[in-house]
């Protein structure tokens, strides 16, 4: 039940792009299309959940014995610097043809401000091992949803005539806000 | 290009937030009051200014390969430091920055300052850059909570505008107000700079 709660409020209630603000810069990038959407999704749903498993380690075996915690941000970023060229170097490997569907979209992650945001927030919630997992998974999975929300939008937009100030950054800015609001509905489901 | 352009670059004509649109996560998630948002931009031109200095004295030493984690681990110190430094003496801006603090480390306009001027430029110029990116931000940021603070909450820097009953738009303090802010300010910039360059 609480794995459910959790899953719910990633998901929706606090939907990571659309209530906490993190990962905006991907998400007003890449959301053009609906298929490059799916791609860096994925992509973002497993170097998240791969990251928060790491950092939680790193955080609980390594930073607290070691009492650096301070050390916290410079020790995270490189974590998941270090761990999305793993990935994108087993991934070359063992799967060429996800390699090529991912490919571009994994150093994009590095300063994806999401996969920092969400490792840190799980350690403020002082979730144990597999619910930080679980937490880091379904808010990757909110990010997926609300990117392909949007691209959804735009790919209709883009037959409409919007006011030369408002193309680009500020129609994408309004829609968003739009799609916040919508979302501001969820508050209070759990 | 004199030494003044390099510091005024930042303000409007490539201002980090409303023209190159970077860095729009603090911009969004900071900015519920005037205070939070000059808060967040102070420590963000620290951050800017610190890390352009450094990487700027080490560009001759950083080789190319390994300049980005380089650059991350630069930024990364100058975050912990504002770290805590605001957790000792403002705890209170600290505690409503929360999550966003550590965050500076992947804000795309120190990376992208770091990258597009520090490494290729005196120290000098780049201390310059740093300060005006840093300054357009914490301008920008606080503009736009004063805005969201005014709707949303009725007050500027905690200052009560209205009576304390008044019913205010409270929609501006919460998320869909940050987008729709923005959004509106962004067109408002592209009409002005337009209108300048006419």
């Amino acid at each position: 039940m609480e794995y459910v709660i959790i899953v719910i409020a990633a998901l929706l209630v606090n939907n990571v792009v659309l209530t906490q603000f993190l990962g905006i810069c991907p998400f007003l990038g890449v959301s053009g299309k609906i298929n490059t959407s799916v791609g860096m999704g994925a992509a973002v749903i497993f170097v998240m959940s791969l990251a928060n498993l790491v950092t939680y380690l790193v955080q609980q075996y390594l930073l607290i014995p070691l009492h650096i915690e301070f050390m916290q941000t410079i020790s995270f970023i490189l974590v998941i610097a270090f761990l999305v060229q793993v990935v994108e170097i087993i991934l070359k490997k063992v799967n060429p043809s996800l390699y090529q569907a991912l490919g571009i979209y994994l150093p994009l992650i590095t300063t994806n401000c999401a996969v920092l945001g969400v490792t840190l927030l799980a350690i403020k919630k002082n979730f144990n091992l597999l619910e930080s997992v679980v937490y880091g998974a379904s808010m990757a999975a909110g990010f997926t949803f609300a990117l392909i929300l949007m691209a959804g939008i735009r790919e209709q937009l883009d037959l409409l005539n919007v006011p030369r100030a408002m193309k680009g950054f500020p129609i994408s800015l309004l829609l968003a806000g739009l799609l916040a609001m919508a979302f501001w509905g969820f508050s209070g489901i759990v | 290009m004199s030494k003044l352009s390099y510091f005024t670059n930042g303000l409007l004509k490539e201002n980090p937030t409303f023209v190159i649109v970077l860095g729009t996560c603090p911009t969004l998630a900071v900015t519920t009051s005037a205070f939070n948002g000059i808060g967040m931009g102070l420590a963000t031109t620290f951050v800017l200014t610190s890390s352009n200095l450094l990487i700027s004295l080490l560009r001759n030493l950083i080789p190319d390969k390994v300049r980005i984690p380089s650059f991350i681990v630069i930024i990364a110190t100058f975050v912990t430091i504002v770290d805590l430094v605001m957790k000792a003496f403002v705890p209170d801006l600290y505690q409503a920055l929360g999550i966003f603090i550590p965050l500076i480390v992947v804000n795309c306009i120190i990376m992208g300052r770091a990258e597009a001027f520090a490494q290729k430029n005196t120290p000098v110029p780049a201390i310059l850059d740093g300060l005006g990116m840093g300054v357009g931000f914490t301008v920008a940021l606080t503009l736009l909570a004063s805005i969201r603070e005014i709707l949303g909450n009725g007050s500027i820097f905690n200052i009560k505008l209205v009576s304390e009953s008044a019913s205010t738009i409270l929609i501006f303090i919460l998320a869909p107000g940050a987008f729709i802010t923005y959004g509106y300010m962004v067109a408002l910039v592209n009409i002005i700079k337009k209108k300048l360059s006419l």
